[in-house]
């Protein structure tokens, strides 16, 4: 069978670039240039610690288990703030996309919801669930509903209506619809939006940890880091942070081709 | 209603089997004008008969397959198919439309098998059935290949092994050949008629394709646009074995030409 056979469609190909080596020169660069500012005794080691005192905190924050700790608490949070507002999106995107009515009832209050600016949400949800766990779960919630049902809803409301007068034609009950025609012809979309909600669930978790109250999270970690006046802390969580939304980012890309290849095989 | 005194005798007599299609009038609205696809339109298809629907492209023929089948309403008139009035669509009657309309995200034994999602059947009776109708319309080794990875006319088999799988008893055919090329029509041509003889099916064919509907038809409907209408009906009475080179096929294909396209001279006397 042949039914893996690699498709070029957009996402896919360009997720699939590989990076120009000469894309490492200007981080390289900018290393060498920190190391030798240090070096040098130009920055101070208060404000800008050399990269040696970085990875030195960076190991004792390892081997202290703080770190592990922190990463494992921000997961954790995260996941479950994806995890909601991701299945409220599919449900909410789902409802606009094949109920025509819904999309015309409820569809412009939608997009009217989502431009608020992600942040302005901080205060009010502060207040509604408190500045702990549920405030940031509900905010990663919040962060992570939009893409996924925007996404969902343009992907339904996006197929062709011949497939519409086809499933009137071989007598289809809604729940055929849904599960032989829409769902799957919306894969994609729903796969991007998933995708996306998965990135802004990681921007919203850092968000949160913040401009909550301080809890346990690398974020959280940094607070005290700026609290202390610890740079090279700031710094080793810095790092930490930008490399687990590359790393989440990279699996993302990587599910949605999966499920790309999935629904279109040849 | 008035239909029950307005009924033509033609409905009348149909009240048993069979199609009978009683003074169908359809208009849209396009652009603010008012286009009239149907105007008065009578059609009687009997048990086990192959009406073919030729016309030029805007003279209601699929708007009136779209009508049987019970996708759109009409605003006169009334379609019967054995005595009942048609409300929607119903796995008594089978489509096949032009594109082949299959969901490229499943196999095409997924395909066919989507046809039978109402009927009460189990999962694996309905892939069973699947399969033999692939295999009846010559694609048993074909079941669990993609839409993509199927050429124009193993797709439209398969479309046409989706409309069959339920056992329909009327097979509506909306241009369905339109798209392929000459040989793999010709070819399909006589696996449509081998499959409708075999199961003893009513088949309504809608074409442009003269050729094709003298090919298939035991009679021949002629439709004019604007209004789109009936102006003739032409018995074929070639037999079940048709050669299309035979004198008495191309003097037939004539007479439809002619009711096609009544200002032009038959081909015949051209030569």
């Amino acid at each position: 069978m042949s039914r893996g056979t690699a498709r070029h469609d957009g996402i896919a190909g360009r997720a699939a670039i590989r990076p120009d080596p000469r894309a490492f020169a200007l981080p390289g660069l900018a290393l060498l240039g920190w190391w030798a500012a240090g070096r040098a005794g130009i920055a101070d080691p208060h404000l800008l610690p050399s990269p040696g005192a970085v990875i030195r905190r960076a190991w004792a924050e390892i081997a202290s288990g703080a770190l592990p700790d922190a990463f494992a608490a921000s997961l954790a949070r995260d996941l479950a703030g994806f995890a909601i507002g991701a299945t409220a999106g599919l449900a909410i995107g789902a409802l606009l996309g094949l109920s025509r009515g819904a999309a015309r009832l409820l569809g412009p209050g939608f997009l009217a919801w989502r431009q608020v600016a992600l942040f302005a949400w901080v205060p009010l949800l502060a207040l509604w669930f408190g500045s702990g766990e549920t405030g940031k779960i509900a905010f990663i919630a919040v962060a992570a509903l939009a893409p996924a049902a925007v996404n969902t809803w343009q992907g339904m409301a996006a197929l062709p209506p011949a497939y519409g007068e086809l499933a009137r034609a071989l007598g289809f009950r809604r729940r055929d619809t849904i599960r032989l025609i829409a769902l799957p012809g919306a894969l994609p979309a729903i796969a991007t939006g998933l995708h996306t909600a998965l990135i802004y669930a990681w921007l919203a978790t850092i968000g949160a940890e913040l401009f909550f109250n301080i809890a346990p999270g690398l974020a959280g970690r940094m607070n005290e880091g700026r609290e202390t006046f610890q740079m090279d802390l700031l710094l080793v969580y810095l790092v930490v942070l930008g490399g687990t939304g590359i790393a989440l980012n990279a699996l993302a890309a990587r599910l949605e081709r999966l499920a790309r290849r999935r629904i279109a095989p040849a | 209603m008035t239909a029950i005194t307005a009924r033509p005798p033609a409905a009348e007599g149909a009240r048993q089997a069979g199609i009978a299609v009683a003074r169908l009038g359809k208009s849209f609205a396009i652009a603010g004008r008012t286009v009239e696809a149907l105007r008065d339109v009578s059609l009687t298809v009997r048990p086990g008969e192959f009406v073919a629907i030729v016309g030029a492209s805007g003279c209601g023929k699929s708007t009136l397959l779209r009508v049987i089948l019970g996708l759109e309403s009409a605003d006169r008139g009334e379609v019967l198919v054995d005595g009942r009035p048609v409300r929607g669509p119903g796995l008594d009657r089978g489509i096949v439309f032009q594109d082949h309309r299959l969901l490229p995200w499943l196999t095409a034994e997924g395909n066919v098998m989507a046809a039978l999602q109402s009927a009460r059947m189990s999962r694996s009776a309905r892939r069973e059935a699947a399969r033999a109708q692939l295999a009846l319309v010559g694609l048993a080794g074909f079941a669990d290949a993609y839409p993509a990875q199927l050429s124009g006319g193993m797709a439209q088999r398969v479309a046409i092994a989706r409309a069959l799988v339920a056992r329909p008893r009327i097979l509506l055919l909306d241009e369905p050949l339109g798209a392929l090329d000459a040989l793999t029509r010709l070819r399909l041509q006589d696996e449509l008629r081998r499959l409708t003889r075999q199961e003893g099916m009513m088949a309504i064919l809608v074409t442009h394709d003269v050729d094709e509907a003298v090919y298939l038809g035991d009679r021949v409907v002629v439709m004019h646009p604007s209004p789109g209408r009936v102006v003739a009906t032409l018995p074929v009475t070639l037999g079940p074995a048709r050669d299309r080179s035979a004198p008495g096929f191309i003097r037939l294909r004539d007479r439809v030409m002619q009711a096609l396209q009544p200002d032009l001279l038959p081909a015949a006397a051209i030569l």
